[in-house]
């Protein structure tokens, strides 16, 4: 697959603080993207340097394989975590103008800006002051904004923050309708329901560094371990469990069960198949529940960030 | 470019639909007549009022010299005695009495002469008392040593000196006063105007901030063009308040002028010579209007004034900036106020005294005072090339300041919650 953008060795600093520390970044053609990393890891400003707010100390960004150019402004989205808008400027009379710093022409932006209102159900708030309205009310105009000039690479930073789950729903389904029509998307967050949900891809940065990336498939693969919940059901459950003890490496288990189960993790050696596990488990017991243990962003998340600590 | 000129579009009807905006730009000039007004009737009422002021002369050479006029009286109480004249001064609630006692030698009257009243009498008044008993003694002195004082008045010339510059154009006293009216409304225009809409680009960039929707923004523009579209777009709005002022001001001038009865359509020379007005000085007068350099003085006015307001809303644009709120910036005005303040005391002391004598050339080529000290000093004759030289600075130190104001701002702008101070702020610059 193409990429669309590729960020090669950022490094950027600010007096002594390191922000970003050879960071690189591959995000493929028609992917959402997410860039996970706690509070003060680096997003904000790897974003900023993409979007061309700041520029880097050291490194190359490239969009569609060519170096990144100020007119490609007008291939990005931007939803910054920090958004706002003129409070005392009209909704329409806004839209148009940072419409209009994109790019686009008048009577483009008033069209894509109808068609969009329709789609959301605000063509009411046009000749709205932006104070008249609630804070969710505001963030829908903001979505329509970044979306509006079609572009071919989307930032959402932090983009459900504020939002209740009706629109949050909303904003969510037209981000996916927008991915199919052939936009790439790159999530910013600290929240991993979402990259769980949404995203292909993913990179981790913590402390200015970028500790993992790739699909994020092939990174739960990288990170299970073999492990895996059972439940079965026998005569003599301190037996079995002595003997299981015995044989592997077990845990508890948590898992909810209509049966009186005796719940148990097993964590097989790097070698061992499944298979042999569950022909072993047949003759013991009656395998009531049977599930291999795929780690969640958030372990992932959890288990790198402490782990590199 | 075009980005640019969207932003100012922008940002220039932003400020001219603002309210306050309308109100200021519509009251401001009724406020200003009114204020006139208000002065001129209160000076009037003060000039007519009339006082009354005893005299008791004991030697009985002045009474004839104290001469009634249209605000001074005076009453001669010399028959009485002095307690009688202060008692009936003061009954009759006089404003004073002067008492002259007899002196041994005529013209040794040095502080003895006395005023008696309830309050303490004008400097005016003093003045006058004073030179009515000195040019009587002298007069007597005079006429005691034999001298012919008939002959020394006939003597008695008027002078007034002729102002002529090298070029050969002749003025008067009068203009000179006309040149620091002209010269000081001009330097005390343009820091009330570097002031106000200084303060507006200021506040426009924390309100950007606050709302958080410069993010958005720089997402598309660079922030030097924003910061360059605000500050132009409010220029303009200052434009269009100022020529708004100008024809209203035009407007209620004349309508004043026909209701107090002064016919101001009438102050052409032309005009005046029709009325058979010959009077020297008023045709003067209004020579001297007329041969005000008004074109170039505008032409001046117009520069110094842009210079000054971009150097100036440069640095509050990056103070902008660098603050959260509006309450945060009172650390960092000192330094903007301190040299608009200097250039008006500046012009307004050094200027007038000697407007081309070393203060005054050093302050109207300083950068920070230039534009003000220089218009008021450009109505005197200044030479071409020290104009240049104070513009030439201007400009050089404008890209500068421009330079450093966008480096903090294109930093300070994505700053939040982070305390400025000059430490900080020196710290940006290096990013």
């Amino acid at each position: 697959m193409e990429n669309l953008l590729v960020a090669e060795n950022i490094y950027k600093r600010f007096g002594d603080y390191t922000a970003l520390n050879n960071v690189s970044i591959t995000i493929p053609k028609g992917s959402v993207f997410g860039l996970l990393g706690p509070n003060g890891a680096g997003k904000t400003t790897f974003i900023r340097i993409i979007n061309q707010i700041t520029m880097p100390d050291e490194g190359r960004v490239y969009l569609d394989g060519k170096p990144l150019h100020p007119e490609d402004i007008q291939h990005i989205g931007y939803l910054p975590e920090e958004r706002g808008l003129y409070k005392s400027m009209k909704v329409g009379e806004q839209a148009l103008y940072l419409a209009r710093l994109k790019g686009l022409s008048k009577a483009e932006a008033k069209e894509r800006l109808k068609y969009w209102f329709e789609k959301l159900e605000i063509t009411g708030w046009w000749d709205k002051k932006i104070q008249e309205l609630s804070k969710g009310m505001a963030q829908k105009v903001q979505f329509v904004i970044t979306v509006l000039h079609n572009p071919k690479l989307l930032i959402f930073d932090e983009p459900f923050s504020g939002f209740d789950p009706v629109n949050a729903n909303i904003i969510k389904r037209e981000i996916l309708e927008l991915k199919e029509k052939g936009a790439t998307i790159l999530f910013s967050t600290h929240r991993m329901e979402s990259v769980e949900e949404l995203c292909d891809y993913m990179a981790l940065i913590n402390k200015s560094n970028k500790l993992l990336d790739g699909k994020v498939s092939e990174i739960k693969k990288e990170y299970k371990n073999n492990t895996f919940e059972v439940g079965l059901e026998c005569e003599n459950e301190t037996v079995l469990m002595a003997e299981l003890q015995e044989k592997f490496k077990i845990g508890k288990a948590h898992f909810k069960s209509i049966n009186e189960d005796l719940k148990v993790s097993i964590q097989l050696q790097p070698d061992e198949n499944p298979n042999d596990l569950i022909q072993y488990l047949l003759t013991k017991a009656r395998i009531n529940h049977f599930v291999e243990v795929i780690p969640s962003v958030n372990d992932i998340f959890i288990k790198t960030v402490t782990h590199n600590a | 470019m075009r980005s640019l000129k969207l932003i100012i579009q922008r940002e220039y009807l932003a400020r001219v639909r603002n309210k306050t905006f309308i109100v200021m730009t519509f009251l401001s000039p009724l406020i200003l007549v009114g204020m006139f007004a208000l002065i001129a009737y209160l000076s009037m009422l003060n000039s007519s009022e009339q006082h009354i002021i005893g005299l008791h002369d004991e030697t009985g050479l002045f009474v004839k010299e104290f001469k009634d006029d249209e605000n001074l009286q005076y009453l001669n109480f010399s028959d009485k005695s002095l307690d009688e004249a202060k008692k009936i001064v003061r009954e009759s609630e006089y404003y004073g009495l002067i008492h002259i006692p007899k002196a041994d030698n005529n013209y040794d009257l040095t502080g003895k002469v006395e005023f008696y009243g309830e309050e303490s009498p004008g400097l005016g008044t003093v003045q006058n008392i004073e030179k009515i008993i000195a040019n009587k003694l002298q007069r007597n002195e005079l006429i005691q040593r034999g001298i012919d004082v008939a002959q020394i008045d006939a003597v008695k010339t008027k002078v007034d000196v002729e102002i002529q510059n090298f070029s050969g154009e002749t003025t008067s006293k009068m203009a000179n006063y006309l040149r620091m009216f002209f010269g000081g409304a001009a330097g005390y225009l343009l820091m009330m105007f570097i002031i106000i809409y200084g303060n507006m680009v200021m506040r426009s960039v924390i309100e950007e901030k606050t709302n958080r929707i410069i993010e958005i923004i720089v997402s598309s523009v660079k922030p030097i063009q924003l910061m360059l579209g605000k500050v132009l777009g409010t220029s303009l709005a200052g434009i269009t308040q100022f020529t708004v002022w100008v024809v209203l001001g035009g407007i209620l001038y004349t309508i004043a002028g026909l209701y107090f009865g002064i016919d101001l359509m009438n102050a052409q020379p032309g005009q005046i010579e029709a009325h058979q007005l010959d009077i020297p000085e008023v045709n003067q007068l209004v020579a001297d209007v007329l041969n005000l350099p008004i074109f170039s003085l505008i032409i001046y006015f117009l520069i110094y004034f842009l210079g000054g307001y971009f150097l100036y809303s440069a640095i509050y644009a990056s103070i902008g900036a660098a603050v959260d709120s509006e309450t945060d910036t009172q650390q960092f005005m000192l330094p903007v106020i301190i040299p608009l303040m200097l250039g008006i005391y500046i012009g307004f002391f050094a200027v007038i005294e000697n407007p081309h004598g070393t203060v005054s050339t050093i302050f109207s080529m300083i950068p920070l005072t230039s534009p003000i000290v220089m218009l008021m000093r450009i109505p005197f004759g200044v030479p071409w090339w020290e104009i240049s030289l104070s513009i030439l600075i201007l400009l050089l130190t404008n890209a500068a300041v421009v330079w450093i104001a966008a480096k903090i701002y294109r930093i300070g702008i994505l700053m939040y919650g982070k305390k400025a101070s000059y430490k900080e702020i020196y710290k940006w610059l290096k990013y």
